[in-house]
């Protein structure tokens, strides 16, 4: 059985139903990359998979492996963010929350793993700086290695790249492929850019109010969906 | 403009005039009450500031306070102790504010202009009904030191060290909320419980600060020590600290201006110097943060 399972899923907001006919897995390991217009469901997706929003009919199971309380969450950006006074660390430390249950401070081993994260990502000559005065890629490893103190077992990432420039932002997808491959962490990621989501994803979930496609990236590429899809965004694959 | 006091400080004679001002302030014990509250709401105002000013909710601190004077002038008109019928009544209206910014028709802005106004209106109908505006009502609005009985002292030093010591165990969840909701509540933080939590500490800061300060000037002590921190300051537990002490300074200079500063026979209103006060230090440390910034580039 497969970590996660969306069977017949639909989401409503006040009655309409906004997304429906969800019905995909997630296997330990995967990179699922969710594509689709603006107002296809994405986000309400997300809500859902974070258990932010009940489904209206259907069910999402679990395994048992994995608790939904324990995605890494990699949200979009809030405009209160840009001038938050705080320390890149403790950003990252405030990861390690969901661990803490009642108890009021963080303990060593959260510190311990709080550190292990920052330098697994390269930024701990930032790790004092402050927030709000790094640059936006800086900005989005940071709120990755928050997500990464979060969990062992699967990343969720709201549109990572939105903002970042071309050479950030393929540095980033090459960061998350990394860490994809070498932790066996579950990647699910909601993209505009569908060219690099099929250039990294091993699974293809495309979203249209209702599921018009859901399969390895390979068979994406040949479907028609896919190449309607990709032929919209111009430039072909290499 | 009687100068004998401002004579103390510029050229006294006998004891050194800071000392002796001080000295003789403290003899009065009513001096003593009202300086060690004030101390107090201070300190749990700058602390939540911090957290109301990130999350843009400086407002709610203000429409609170207006809430707060409504609540008096009805306490006043039932003859009821003012703090035991201010305090549920005002949390009660922080509980209203925050449902109604977070999910209704009316923006979250809008929302607290509606119910500032209104308990105003109340406030004064009330007023207008029993006692008619005199010098309690002046009090009500811009504060008055003479405020305090020994009743209210008990009570405003028991709920500050509560509200304290709920920001310290809460303070890392309170950071979470206030930097990244969403995050927070995917990660399975009840982040509804902590933004309650925030705007009832909150609403009872503002009660017990309430005539000291004054209604209309009581939320000046939630926002200006926040946003003077952050001129200078980068991360958040030295916001913190920083508008802590930058508060409970402030406010202990104010009074001690506002006790010592004698014009036609009148000493300054206690609410507004402190107000004063925390206007030039939040000129000094956004001239620091401006000169700090030019350095660095």
């Amino acid at each position: 059985m497969a970590p996660i399972i969306f069977r017949d899923v639909s989401f409503a907001y006040e009655g309409n139903t906004v997304v429906s006919g969800l019905n995909f897995e997630v296997n330990g390991g995967d990179y699922l990359c969710v594509v689709g217009e603006n107002g296809s469901g994405k986000s309400t997706l997300i809500k859902g998979l974070l258990r932010l929003k009940a489904p209206h009919q259907g069910e999402i199971l679990t395994d048992g492996t994995i608790n939904l309380n324990e995605i890494g969450y990699l949200p979009q950006q809030t405009a209160a963010q840009k001038d938050f006074p705080a320390s890149a660390y403790e950003v990252v430390l405030s990861g390690r929350l969901s661990s803490r249950g009642i108890l009021p401070f963080y303990s060593r081993e959260d510190k311990a793993i709080a550190e292990e994260n920052i330098s697994r990502l390269g930024i701990s000559d930032l790790r004092k700086r402050c927030y709000r005065e790094l640059s936006g890629g800086q900005q989005q490893r940071v709120l990755l290695a928050r997500a990464l103190c979060a969990t062992k077992k699967a990343l969720l990432l709201d549109e990572p790249v939105a903002g970042l420039d071309p050479v950030v932002t393929q540095e980033f997808y090459k960061l998350i492929e990394k860490i994809n491959r070498e932790t066996g962490l579950t990647i699910i990621m909601v993209s505009h850019d569908i060219h690099s989501a099929v250039r990294y994803a091993s699974h293809i979930l495309h979203l249209k109010n209702t599921q018009v496609f859901f399969g390895r990236t390979k068979d994406y590429v040949d479907s028609e969906v896919g190449r309607n899809f990709l032929g919209m965004g111009g430039a072909a694959i290499d | 403009m009687s100068i004998q006091k401002w004579a103390g400080i510029s050229w006294g004679w006998g004891a050194p005039p800071l000392i002796s001002i001080l000295q003789e302030m403290f003899s009065y014990t009513f001096l003593v009450r009202a300086v060690v509250v004030g101390l107090l709401v201070s300190l749990c105002a700058a602390l939540l500031g911090v957290s109301l000013v990130l999350k843009r909710y400086s407002m709610i601190g203000d429409g609170l306070s207006h809430v707060g004077f409504g609540t008096l002038a009805i306490a006043t008109a039932m003859n009821a102790a003012p703090l035991m019928v201010s305090i549920p009544i005002v949390v009660l209206a922080a509980f209203l504010l925050l449902r109604i910014s977070e999910n209704s028709k009316i923006k979250g802005d809008a929302a607290i202009a509606l119910i500032s106004t209104s308990s105003l209106a109340i406030g004064v109908i009330v007023i207008s009904f029993t006692t008619g505006m005199n010098t309690d009502v002046c009090n009500y609005m811009f504060g008055s030191i003479l405020a305090m009985n020994k009743d209210d002292v008990k009570l405003s030093v028991a709920l500050s060290v509560v509200v304290l010591t709920l920001f310290i165990l809460f303070y890392n969840k309170i950071f979470a909320v206030t930097f990244d909701e969403n995050f927070a509540r995917a990660t399975g933080v009840k982040t509804g419980l902590y933004n309650i939590l925030i705007a009832s500490l909150t609403a009872v800061t503002i009660v017990l600060g309430m005539r000291m300060m004054g209604a209309m000037l009581i939320s000046s002590l939630i926002i200006f020590p926040a946003l003077t921190s952050m001129r200078v300051c980068k991360k958040f537990k030295s916001v913190t600290f920083c508008s802590a002490a930058v508060s409970v300074v402030c406010f202990f200079i104010g009074v001690v201006i506002s006790y010592a500063v004698v014009i036609n026979n009148n000493t300054l209103p206690t609410g507004a110097s402190v107000v004063m006060v925390n206007i030039a230090a939040f000129l000094i440390f956004g001239a620091v943060g401006f000169i700090k910034g030019r350095i660095k580039t």
